[in-house]
């Protein structure tokens, strides 16, 4: 895997700000926390810009530019194994 | 559900102690068995639709529907609909995903009715609260409207109705991985488990808020309380039950607790079904959304055909099952 900062991880969410969408953030940032990773987290919450990624539900997980998880909110536990 | 029952009653007029016949005492022991046995049924309802769903994934439905021909189409997207999750937020990428993929925009109605409409939570509090034939009622009566008014919308040629940019921007990544990837068993039922968890998180406290209302209704509003106003001999109930459901949508749980109890005190089961069906179809937020994809017009006619459906079908059974 190629990263772009060094070894900066790359997370975004994607989603319009649902209550869903914030309740993935919260288990992103745990989980960063829990692996001990360096990640940079992005929020997209343009409808255009989610829409580029292909995806059919929101909110969606975005690693290194890979669509992770979408129309669901993983556990913290698994957000870990994806970090990985 | 008899254990239940008697747990509820145990606590009441054993454990707390109160008296038979006390309003409170009723309500409350209502309250007790209403809220365990709605929980237990989410529960495992949740559990197993969130199972089903690890196979029946977005990405497959689409796959599958795109360039159905109508008729068949609507019966298969309407079917689909029905174990498929609905957040409001993903109605844009379902939307956009579909059209892109080539289904047709009535198919694509037909889903995006059934969804809301026939959805696990709805079907736990119905089932709970009202017993299996209303449940039955309000499934089949669902599934015919979004079957029908999708292929209605779909003679009337409204293609051009729909917004450019769902049309033409661009996709630079496709998401392959997620809904094709081969899961075991005990992954999917992990999976199930936490959507459970989070549903079940979601909703709480408007089911026991509805039922806690419900609840008072039973014990204090006097019997046939509604039966003037929203009984079957008031022809404005049924139009006015699918104007008050329109803005209600986010309380859909919390909201059937509530109607039981209404129908307990004499409001209409025809005019009370599709008050719970304008409730889950029709709802701001909703439309609000569903505007940025496609144009007034189509909006205008989308909402005009499902009222007058909701106010037909509300007539017919308040005149079938007096």
């Amino acid at each position: 895997m190629i990263f772009l900062n060094g070894d900066v991880m790359k997370i975004e969410i994607l989603g319009t700000g649902c209550l869903r969408c914030k309740n993935l953030e919260a288990n992103v940032k745990m989980a960063v926390e829990k692996a001990g990773k360096r990640a940079e987290v992005i929020k997209v919450t343009d409808i255009k810009e989610i829409l580029a990624y292909g995806i059919m539900g929101t909110p969606a997980l975005v690693i290194d530019g890979k669509v992770m998880a979408q129309g669901r909110i993983p556990s913290v536990d698994e957000i870990v194994k994806m970090l990985d | 559900m008899g254990v239940l029952e008697d747990f509820g009653a145990w606590v009441v007029y054993s454990l707390i102690g109160m008296s038979r016949g006390d309003p409170l005492a009723e309500a409350l022991d209502f309250f007790i068995y209403d809220t365990l046995k709605i929980f237990l049924l989410l529960f495992f309802i949740t559990f197993f639709v969130g199972i089903l769903r690890t196979y029946v994934t977005p990405e497959r439905i689409r796959d599958f529907l795109a360039h159905r021909k109508y008729g068949m189409g609507n019966v298969l997207a309407a079917l689909f609909g029905i174990p498929t999750p609905f957040c409001t937020c993903s109605v844009i990428p379902l939307f956009m995903g579909f059209i892109r993929a080539g289904v047709p925009l009535g198919v694509t109605f037909s889903f995006l009715i059934a969804s809301p409409v026939i959805n696990e939570v709805a079907i736990v509090m119905l089932l709970g609260l009202v017993g299996w034939k209303i449940t039955a009622l309000y499934i089949g009566i669902g599934f015919i409207i979004a079957v029908v008014v999708g292929f209605v919308l779909g003679l009337l040629h409204l293609e051009d109705q729909i917004e450019e940019f769902v049309l033409t921007s661009k996709i630079s990544t496709v998401a392959e991985n997620s809904g094709k990837e081969v899961l075991s068993l005990s992954k999917r039922a992990s999976l199930a488990f936490e959507e459970s968890k989070e549903i079940i998180k979601q909703v709480w406290l408007y089911i026991v808020a509805g039922i806690g209302i419900g609840a008072f209704i039973h014990g204090y509003v006097p019997q046939d309380f509604f039966l003037e106003y929203a009984g079957p001999q008031n022809p404005f109930a049924v139009p006015v039950a699918v104007l008050i459901g329109i803005p209600l949508y986010s309380n859909a749980a919390g909201t059937i607790p509530i109607i039981q109890a209404l129908m307990a005190k004499g409001m209409a089961v025809g005019t009370a079904l599709v008050l719970m069906m304008s409730i889950t179809a029709l709802s701001f937020p909703q439309l609000l959304i569903l505007r940025k994809v496609v144009k007034p017009k189509l909006l205008a006619i989308l909402v005009g055909i499902l009222a007058i459906s909701f106010i037909l079908i509300g007539y017919l059974f308040n005149y079938l099952l007096q």
